[in-house]
């Protein structure tokens, strides 16, 4: 193994530059190291300045998605000795506005996020005497996979439909309001239909896919947008037979 | 902190970083295979599009009479029409393998509290596609 590996870092300073530029750094290579460890290593001994968000560092808090040879990917779970032999080229996540360095602005999503009303919603609430909710084995697997999702945006950095339509509300929202639309505690999906069942929700998906193979979590944003359109055609065609509309 | 003589509130400039925001390239989908599969799957419907406009053209020939649809059979056996058939062919089979693979992920069929695996729901739409393939080709080899 070779001792040594080479990080294209984006560097970008809003007070210095008018768009980013690429920085070398020389690494070292370790078989245990992350690309993250990389960056923490940049910033500890060559350069302090480098900015980056990082916080769990075991692909739990979603906070340190970043490029990395033109991949999203969380850095925490993407080995460096992946990249021996040739530079690493590693850039803020793509679609999102650049803070500084290798920092997004993610205000956008974390607004669509709430567009699409990811809680249980209940139209009634039992009395508490009446004891907790409870769900089934099977009631919890329709759902499951979904609510993995840890809110790290790369589904957003790999979607082409949100990077050319800003409108558009994106995968991991529209994954996490079929979650709770598949939930048997939740009432919630005729108030959800209005955001999702639009040409900004699941109609603007293009069914690229991306979003499913880039998901560290296996959530398969992708599979729980197709399925939705497949409910709201169906209800669509329900309104059309039955009478009153 | 600091305070305007007259505004008992603090006077500061809130701080809002210019913020770079890159153009989307009309070209994106270059350099990425699965980018370039995708935009491949769009132009495909282009192929479908075509053997229906081919086969709608055939039955009006049809219609105008033997010598029309004589006619249209010369120009289809031209040799550029016949490569352009095989290109469209070849787009209409990955256009028919993309759907099926899609449909999968699209219908979530449960059974006894489990979901069916893919290739469960795949596997009808491949059969269906290969029992109208062997009739239409026992109706054109008949005889």
């Amino acid at each position: 193994m070779a001792e040594t590996i080479t990080l294209d870092v984006t560097r970008y300073s809003p007070e210095h530059d008018h768009k980013p530029v690429l920085q070398l750094f020389e690494v070292p290579l370790r078989p245990e190291w992350v690309i993250l460890d990389a960056l923490n290593y940049i910033k500890d001994k060559v350069d302090g300045s480098l900015t980056f968000r990082w916080s769990c560092r075991m692909g739990v808090c979603g906070s340190c998605g970043m490029m990395v040879n033109g991949e999203p990917k969380l850095t925490c779970a993407t080995f460096l000795h992946k990249y021996e032999g040739r530079a690493v080229r590693v850039e803020p996540l793509r679609y999102f506005p650049v803070v500084r360095d290798l920092v997004t602005e993610i205000s956008d999503f974390m607004r669509k996020l709430k567009r699409a009303k990811p809680w249980l919603i209940r139209r009634t609430e039992k009395p508490l005497a009446e004891g907790e909710y409870l769900q089934t084995p099977e009631q919890l697997d329709t759902y499951k996979q979904f609510s993995m999702c840890i809110n790290c945006t790369l589904c957003y950095a790999a979607c082409p439909v949100y990077g050319l339509d800003s409108e558009f509300i994106g995968p991991a929202a529209l994954a996490l309001a079929q979650r709770y639309n598949l939930d048997s505690r939740d009432q919630g999906a005729e108030e959800r239909m209005l955001t999702l069942a639009h040409p900004d929700g699941v109609w603007g998906c293009t069914f690229v896919g991306e979003c499913t193979s880039v998901c560290p979590k296996h959530v398969d944003p992708a599979g729980a947008i197709q399925q939705y359109k497949l409910k709201a055609a169906m209800h669509w065609v329900k309104s059309l037979l039955k009478p009153g509309g | 902190m600091d305070t305007h003589p007259t505004n008992p509130l603090p006077h500061y400039t809130e701080y809002h970083p210019r913020w770079y925001r890159q153009r989307v390239s009309t070209y994106w989908w270059l350099g990425s295979w699965p980018y370039v599969r995708f935009i491949l799957r769009e132009l495909s419907s282009l192929a479908v599009a075509f053997f229906v406009a081919l086969t709608l053209a055939q039955i009006y020939a049809l219609g105008q009479g033997a010598q029309v649809y004589a006619e249209l059979q010369e120009w289809l056996r031209q040799p550029v029409v016949l490569a352009l058939n095989v290109v469209v062919l070849l787009f209409a089979v990955f256009h028919t393998l993309t759907w099926f693979a899609a449909a999968p992920k699209a219908m979530a069929v449960r059974m006894r509290g489990k979901r069916v695996p893919e290739w469960a729901v795949a596997a009808p739409h491949y059969a269906a596609w290969m029992a109208a393939s062997a009739f239409v080709t026992w109706f054109l080899l008949r005889g």
